[in-house]
């Protein structure tokens, strides 16, 4: 699999097709895979992998690497190729730039040096590719919590928040120039959180804010230093998006004809 | 020296929380934190904690004080409460190491005296690394696991835990819990060679210092290196805020209606509003950014503190990185020979 697909692209630079390659690159230790740019096909056999390590989802580095000009490959496992489309979509990256290579998962795993095993990243044990389990399976566990339950759970799970903003600089529906909680002069940069509701708010604020466009990915979850489930929140809100719009909704395909939520859920402000 | 047998160890820790809040590395949910003691935990005495120790010194956001405006006067309140004595137990030997680091920054003039009370306040009793893992390499940086600092140095060697005390302050905590244990023999520990062996096996033990120091920053600076390096790095703030000696931090004014809380909090220099000033971030790129953390740590540190470096080797961030670009990928690729 990996040898053939550094010949792909290998092919591709000889023939000027692309001049660079978003791919993985080996680390020290196996397990330490990083994404990466290659020039040559020289780079490409000394360093490019693709193994069971190789969770990262490169589409964001588009929205960069289109800027600089020139052609590109990219690699896209089945869940990473949503985000493609998403970025395309809101014209965040250019479609013509990019030379897609689609590449089978049979999910991604991380590294615990500890306990010396590898460990199935939290978002494949649900994986809609996969068809292990049903999309939905994790999200209805904590429907059926109570709601005292339920605070608790999300309590336990955010109170471990370190603010280091992985979850939102990994997210391909986050790409704005310039984020309103890097700046301090927004009066909600929360650097100094006063109080960790503050950090509940930051992961439910956010959740929102790509609702409609989140294409569960899941790199929230697997990006997080803290272990936070944090695609869970937005894997519910993609179920109540589905319930009350159906399969293909998408605020990024908004007509003016679009219901109002209150019309659709019912209820809604009518008093 | 002392010891006692492991069986004692619930009474030593009993003993110790009853005088002073004992905190100490507990596994729980597939996590290890330090936690305060309470009893019936899993205590983790081999790896090392999730976060590091230092958010006991220097944690992650604090108040520093309050300002209140009445009329035209303006009243500065010390919010500061009387600081309590505490105990950090199990602290590894890199972490013990990261302790000198922050003392050189936090205590050198002028005193950062929110540091030093708690400084003055922890007792710091070490634990040798038994069990170092793969992610593992303080000897790099000159550190002995085997032999760890700390105002109080521990071992476990079979069912029994050795106590030795490194500081004044570490011998008269010591003595306070002489009925508990019994003199030892200072040779009674066997296995410090064991430690060192496992430790200088370890992947990357090898890794090379020699290259760098405070004289190398014409070497470094300009390489082409720094964008293949810092190509995939996504700019968040976990590499510097699990590193156990980052000690880089913002100053922060909360509006209360009627006044000011200042707070201090951890900053990063992978942040886009790091050092912000009127023109901006002095560092414009991710590399930049990416480049200055690791420069601090293998030049701009070393360069002000006698060559010793800002890494002591513990290896959270191989760990934490969201793409696992750590120090280790940055010495091997810098300090290759071609």
């Amino acid at each position: 699999m990996q040898n053939e697909m550094i010949a792909n692209v290998s092919a591709l630079l000889a023939d000027g097709k692309v001049d660079r390659v978003l791919g993985w690159k080996r680390g020290e230790l196996g397990w330490d895979v990083s994404p990466a740019v290659f020039h040559t096909p020289r780079e490409l056999q000394q360093e490019f992998v693709y193994d069971r390590y190789c969770g990262a989802n490169l589409s964001k580095y588009l929205v960069a690497e289109c800027r600089k000009g020139g052609r590109l490959a990219i690699f896209l496992k089945p869940c990473d190729r949503p985000a493609f489309e998403l970025l395309v979509k809101e014209h965040r990256i250019s479609r013509e730039m990019c030379h897609v290579l689609e590449v089978p998962c049979s999910g991604s795993y991380s590294y615990d040096p500890e306990a010396e095993e590898d460990r199935l990243d939290i978002r494949c044990a649900a994986c809609e590719h996969a068809d292990a389990h049903p999309l939905h399976k994790q999200v209805e566990d904590i429907e059926a919590m109570t709601p005292a339950e339920r605070f608790a759970f999300w309590q336990g799970e955010l109170s471990r928040c370190i603010r280091c903003n992985a979850c939102r600089n990994a997210c391909p529906a986050c790409t704005c120039e310039s984020c309103v909680f890097d700046n301090p002069a927004s009066g909600v940069a929360q650097k100094a959180a006063t109080n960790s509701f503050e950090e509940n708010l930051f992961h439910i604020i956010r959740a929102f804010h790509v609702a409609g466009r989140c294409v569960d990915c899941g790199e929230c979850s697997r990006v997080c230093p803290q272990h936070i489930p944090l695609h869970l929140l937005n894997r519910k809100l993609i179920k109540e998006l589905r319930n009350a719009y159906g399969e293909d909704a998408s605020l990024t395909a908004f007509c003016e004809t679009d219901p109002e939520p209150s019309d659709v859920i019912g209820g809604g402000n009518r008093a | 020296m002392r010891k006692l047998s492991l069986v004692s160890l619930p009474l030593l820790f009993a003993a110790i929380d009853e005088r002073m809040p004992l905190y100490l590395p507990v596994r729980s949910d597939g996590r290890v934190e330090f936690t305060r003691w309470m009893g019936g935990q899993d205590i983790a005495f081999t790896g090392n904690t999730d976060r590091s120790a230092k958010d006991f010194f220097f944690p992650q956001s604090e108040e520093l004080m309050r300002l209140r405006r009445e009329g035209k006067r303006v009243e500065v309140l010390d919010t500061r409460r009387e600081a309590e004595d505490f105990v950090l137990f199990g602290v590894r030997p890199c972490d013990v190491k990261s302790f000198d680091i922050l003392d050189s920054v936090f205590l050198a003039g002028p005193v950062d005296s929110y540091y030093a009370t708690r400084r003055e306040h922890g007792v710091v009793v070490s634990l040798a690394c038994h069990l170092p893992s793969s992610t593992c390499f303080c000897s790099a940086f000159g550190i002995d696991a085997a032999d760890p600092a700390g105002d109080v140095a521990a071992w476990l060697a079979g069912d029994t835990l050795y106590l030795r005390a490194n500081t004044e302050k570490g011998e008269r905590w010591l003595a306070a819990y002489d009925t508990l244990t019994e003199p030892s023999d200072e040779n009674a520990i066997a296995d410090l060679q064991q430690i060192r062996d496992k430790v200088s096996a370890l992947p990357l033990a090898k890794l090379n210092t020699a290259v760098f120091g405070g004289d190398k920053l014409a070497t470094f600076f300009d390489l082409p290196d720094w964008e293949s390096l810092s190509v995939a790095c996504l700019g968040c703030g976990t590499c510097t805020f699990v590193c156990p000696t980052c000690q880089c931090y913002d100053i922060v004014d909360f509006y209360t209606g009627h006044g000011i809380q200042r707070l201090r909090c951890w900053d990063s220099c992978m942040y886009s509003d790091f050092t912000k000033m009127a023109h901006g971030n002095p560092r414009t790129t991710q590399r930049e950014r990416f480049r200055q953390r690791f420069m601090h740590k293998l030049v701009y540190y070393p360069a002000e503190h006698e060559g010793v470096f800002g890494c002591v080797g513990c290896g959270r961030c191989l760990r934490k990185c969201p793409q696992a670009l750590h120090i280790a990928k940055v010495m091997r690729t810098l300090g290759k020979e071609d």
